[in-house]
């Protein structure tokens, strides 16, 4: 009794840390679109930005108040019936290229596509010059 | 006293380092040297040196000795136990001790029971082995001191990341370590065969067992890694393409090649500069990984310390050794040809594809992560994440994925495609059959290829065992066979839980009923508890598959106070057919409580397949060691009968 009645206590003692500069969270932070046809779209959308403030982390496997808000801008974007390739630009226009885990291909990033591509000829020129000829 | 002790221990072990490379050095130099007698017993007292530090610094961590400075910045007396004895490598010193140490013990278990191959060879090994290591002690050293003490000591400690307060960190940094060390051997390996010239299959005999024995370690920690980030960051996710993540995986893509060319090399005397070459970049990638994750250029729960000297000092570390590795490469790549030739189709063919496809997907994985990095330097911040690395790694991961099944029905050398046909067949139609189930059911495009491989390969796995008698097979073959049905089941878990989860977000009131797929989830009520050094407010849950038997949950919302931090504590429910995840959030102004609620169908499978892999791994290994033992009892036994009949 002692011993709950103490843990009571550290408990109360922890929530003002807890709810230090806190907001409610925006609507659809911790809320699922009614449609489960425009959640999946959310939710595969979401998976693959990022949270600024996080440790590599998508604004979907993230507690950071900033991914709630963003969850939240998402759902409600896709709820009026914004294509999610629009609502990632809009995203990266505000943050900039940063926050979308799917790279666009620029000036900046062209030789993250020609990478693969050079892998895929340099695999198929060492293949071709292993068996070459008919083989051995 | 403990921690002056340990540092004498450290430098006197890097000492020995020292030592051992330029007595090896000589050695190899000087016909008739006799400094070569030294090495051996020299790597095995450096390697027990560096495990009398690690052993101090984990004894001053138990103390909580608040003089030593990394015990003050790192740990704090009100922690339990355990996390004051794992505490000792959650920071950047004790980690980089733990790295040498295990560098040490390794070189000196090779330096103990290695005798297969010809003494030059493994002098130049243990050599290479020395010159790594001596590097690694510079930086502890000079950098990374982990016995620095603090006068006057402090008062209290500041305690450790409360995410790395769990029993995970008690087991994946020392399995995973391990790995990435235990890859050394292969390097230092690669090294002194390419100094000697002496790349023969009993070269890769030799070199097999060592490379077996990393990639064991290196799979269960990724394994273990990937369940403590599922079950401690609560949103269900168990694989981020996060660069640490990655630095753990490219070592791993580059083992698992070497170890497939190793055998090609073992028993056809094919592949040996590509081995060698392997050999090579498995280390490499340890030493980029730690490199991404020790420097301070990533922000992650893995990134201890931010310190440009560290970085600076590893990249040079990394430089050095992989630059040199090159060079003697490129010297020595003319003498060692590529060794016997073989058709297209044959077991060596089918192995070279897997080869090429794996540095393919690994080629992948190392751009996704250097080029953030490499952009940000030049003034641009990109994202790598899943979009890109999904599909680019797909692109060569499939293909190696329908080689794998036919591959291992072949034989050496020359084979043709009719003999193995029927034994295809089968695993191909179930391929077929399941890929078009699953896209009448409208899976989405890498779920139903994923799904559909799994279940062909799943099958094709145990072809290998037809018109065979089960009793005669040997235990690498077992081995095979386990592993590659591993890669079928932890490829189901993967498609599964992307194809299947079933999330549901809600507030509700205590007493209320929640339905996530099968089961109804009833939240019963929510009480704070205490544990040593947090405090928390637990759910308490019940939850019904199917109507049947209630399950008790109980996940946490955790308050830690030193340092002051927030975690989730998710609770699990594992069936045979996927786990129920269950998240309490915090309490809205209404009085509800938020909770995140998962069914994952069969999501277990992704670490049940990851830990097949592994005991393939572990029955090779068994079965090579023992054939080799069988050897040489067999040899001692010839050598004493000749020894009697002479008499």
């Amino acid at each position: 009794m002692r011993r709950a009645a103490f843990a009571l206590l550290l408990a109360a003692a922890a929530l003002p840390v807890a709810a230090q500069d806190k907001l409610p969270p925006a609507p659809y932070a911790y809320t699922q679109l009614e449609d489960p046809a425009q959640e999946a779209r959310a939710k595969a959308l979401m998976e693959t930005l990022r949270c600024l403030q996080c440790q590599g982390q998508s604004i979907a496997d993230s507690d950071a108040p900033i991914a709630g808000d963003m969850r939240s801008q998402v759902r409600l974007k896709i709820k009026a019936g914004d294509d999610p390739e629009a609502i990632r630009a809009w995203l990266v226009q505000s943050y900039g290229d940063y926050v979308s885990y799917a790279p666009r291909l620029t000036d900046a990033t062209w030789p993250l596509f020609a990478a693969p591509l050079i892998l895929l000829g340099l695999a198929i020129v060492l293949l071709r010059r292993r068996f070459g000829g008919k083989g051995a | 006293m403990i921690a002056n002790l340990g540092l004498a221990a450290l430098w006197l072990a890097a000492a020995l380092a020292l030592l051992q490379l330029l007595a090896a050095w000589r050695a190899l130099r000087v016909a008739g040297a006799k400094e070569g007698a030294l090495v051996r017993p020299v790597a095995i007292v450096q390697g027990l040196l560096a495990a009398l530090a690690f052993a101090c610094l984990i004894a001053v961590f138990c103390q909580t000795d608040l003089s030593v400075k990394l015990v003050a910045m790192n740990s704090h007396s009100a922690k339990p136990m355990l996390y004051k004895f794992a505490g000792a490598w959650g920071n950047h010193e004790g980690s980089m001790l733990l790295w040498v140490t295990i560098m040490g013990l390794a070189g000196g278990f090779v330096a103990l029971v290695e005798r297969r191959l010809p003494e030059p060879t493994m002098l130049a090994t243990l050599a290479a082995q020395a010159f790594v290591s001596l590097g690694f002690y510079a930086f502890l050293l000079i950098s990374s001191n982990p016995f620095e003490r603090l006068n006057p000591a402090a008062p209290e400690g500041q305690g450790l990341n409360p995410l790395l307060q769990d029993p995970g960190l008690a087991f994946h940094p020392p399995t995973l370590y391990i790995g990435y060390v235990g890859l050394s051997i292969a390097f230092s390996f690669a090294v002194g065969a390419l100094i000697t010239r002496e790349v023969s299959p009993a070269f890769a005999r030799a070199m097999r067992p060592w490379v077996l024995g990393a990639w064991i370690f290196l799979t269960i920690g990724i394994v273990a890694g990937s369940y403590w980030a599922y079950y401690e960051l609560g949103w269900g996710g168990w694989w981020f393409w996060d660069p640490v993540e990655n630095a753990s995986l490219m070592p791993w893509l580059a083992a698992t090649a070497l170890l497939h060319s190793a055998s090609v090399l073992a028993a056809r005397n094919a592949l040996r500069a590509w081995t060698v070459m392997l050999g090579v970049v498995a280390f490499s990638m340890s030493m980029v990984g730690t490199f991404l994750v020790r420097s301070g250029i990533l922000t992650s729960v893995h990134a201890f310390a931010v310190d440009p000297e560290r970085g600076s000092f590893i990249l040079g570390l990394l430089a050095l050794n992989i630059g040199a590795a090159l060079v003697l490469f490129a010297l020595r790549a003319a003498t060692v040809t590529e060794g016997e030739r073989f058709a297209v189709t044959s077991r060596e063919g089918a192995l070279v594809f897997n080869n090429v496809m794996l540095t393919g997907a690994l080629g992948i994985v190392l751009i996704g992560t250097l080029y953030p990095l490499l952009a940000e330097a030049l003034g641009t911040k990109v994202s790598v994440g899943p979009p890109y690395f999904n599909p680019m790694t797909a692109v060569f991961v499939v293909p190696m994925l329908a080689v794998l099944a036919v591959g291992p029905l072949l034989r050496w050398r020359r084979d043709s495609f009719a003999r193995i046909t029927p034994m295809v067949a089968i695993p191909a139609l179930l391929t077929g059959g399941a890929a078009m189930v699953l896209a009448l059911k409208g899976m989405a495009v890498l779920p139903l290829l994923g799904m559909a491989l799994a279940a062909g390969l799943a099958l094709a796995a145990f072809m290998p065992l037809r018109g065979r008698k089960l009793s005669r097979v040997n235990l690498p073959l077992w081995g095979m066979i386990a592993a590659h049905f591993g890669v079928a089941v932890a490829l189901f878990g993967m498609a599964a839980d992307s194809a299947w989860t079933v999330e549901r977000l809600v507030a509700v009131q205590t007493g209320q009923a929640v339905e996530v797929g099968p089961w109804k989830v009833t939240l019963r009520t929510i009480v704070p508890v205490a544990g040593p050094n947090w405090t928390a407010l637990e759910g308490e849950m019940e939850a019904r598959y199917r109507g049947g038997e209630p399950r008790m949950l109980h996940p946490q919302a955790r308050a830690f106070w030193a340092p002051p931090q927030q975690t989730s504590e998710s609770a699990l429910a594992t069936r045979w057919n996927g786990q129920l995840y269950a998240v309490l959030g915090e309490q809205a102004e209404d009085g509800r409580w938020q909770l995140r609620l998962w069914w994952k169908p069969f999501v277990t499978m992704i670490w049940f397949g990851g830990l097949l892999i592994a005991l393939g791994g572990v029955l090779a290994l068994i079965g090579r060691v023992w054939s080799d033992l069988k050897r040489i009892i067999a040899r001692g036994k010839i050598a004493y009968r000749r020894e009697r009949q002479g008499r």
